[in-house]
């Protein structure tokens, strides 16, 4: 069995070495390969999907994904395959776990946070303005003021 | 004096959140193989093709399995730790010579030396991709049972090397 082995990684190695290799000649395999590769992150050049990056690693992964989506596997056990190794970080969206509450719910909160504070602030100065009450006293007052003003200019 | 405590609260909050995250470093991605069985394997070595490198034969015994490549400028960074805690005998280090050319791999050990008392051979970057290797070179630190404990993620330094590893081993040895 070891020898068998063997001679395929020998005779496999070198022949998997190349270039990316040009699509498959199953569109539907290389449908599903791009669905699954613009989720997956491409763990060298972290802020590209697997799909963008040339990095020979994003290549090798890429390879991997194909070889399974050639045994019939689904998406998710090949994203668990991948999980598996290198961990939630491999995914471009994040499952919602207890480490990552704060990510998921952290922005809410700070907008919680905000419109708290926004309605505390409107709210107090909605009491400092004070409705003046005048009279009709002080009313005439202003007006004769007013007219005296006028003359003087 | 008073109005400016909020915004300066604030304020200290943020710097200390983006001073934490200075000190983090994004290339570090926390392995979930930590703690797990190592993945199995059956290499041919470098330097006998005939032959397998495989974790069952290293079953009862701590050891450590590094990735390494001729091609990569940090396994030259590295290489002179490796030789050292070789020559300490504190632990075994293989070697998993990835994505490599067998002569070029030969060549560079000739050079700088050799601390692997055996290579395996992983041309097509298979099994880096079941430990989950993304960059190398990285070290795996694994007991007598065969599970990980440790992972170095780039090269091993004198430092890392007297604080982490040969600690951890020397607890794994006792275990």
């Amino acid at each position: 069995m070891k020898w068998v082995m063997l001679i395929i990684l020998c005779v496999s190695g070198p022949a998997w070495a190349g270039e990316a290799r040009p699509l498959a000649d199953d569109p539907v395999a290389e449908a599903r390969l791009k669905h699954l590769a613009v989720e997956l992150r491409c763990l060298v050049c972290q802020n590209q999907t697997l799909a963008d990056s040339n990095a020979p690693l994003a290549e090798d992964l890429r390879r991997e994904v194909r070889e399974m989506i050639a045994k019939n596997m689904s998406d998710q056990e090949i994203i668990e395959f991948l999980v598996s190794r290198y961990g939630d970080f491999v995914l471009y969206r994040p499952p919602l776990k207890a480490t990552t509450t704060l990510l998921w719910v952290g922005p809410f909160v700070l907008l919680t946070i905000g419109a708290t504070a926004l309605v505390i602030t409107l709210r107090r100065r909605a009491h400092t303005v004070v409705d003046v009450v005048v009279t009709d006293e002080e009313h005439r007052k202003v007006e004769q003021l007013l007219a005296e003003g006028g003359k003087r200019s | 004096m008073n109005r400016f405590l909020l915004p300066l609260s604030i304020f200290v909050v943020v710097v200390g959140f983006l001073g934490i995250g200075l000190t983090l470093n994004p290339r570090e991605i926390p392995s979930p193989l930590v703690g797990k069985a190592v993945p199995d394997f059956s290499q041919p070595q470098l330097y006998d093709r005939e032959k397998v490198l495989s974790p069952a034969d290293l079953k009862g015994k701590v050891w450590l399995l590094n990735f390494w490549a001729s091609w990569c400028n940090g396994c030259k960074t590295e290489h002179p730790v490796l030789m050292e805690l070789a020559k300490s005998g504190e632990v075994p280090i293989y070697g998993m010579d990835y994505k490599d050319q067998q002569d070029e791999a030969m060549a560079w050990l000739r050079r700088w030396g050799n601390p692997y008392p055996i290579v395996g051979v992983d041309e097509a970057g298979r099994v880096g991709i079941n430990f989950g290797v993304y960059g190398v070179p990285e070290t795996y630190v694994i007991d007598k049972q065969g599970v990980i404990r440790y992972k170095q993620i780039g090269p091993l330094d004198p430092d890392t090397v007297a604080k982490k590893i040969i600690p951890l081993v020397k607890q794994l040895e006792s275990q």
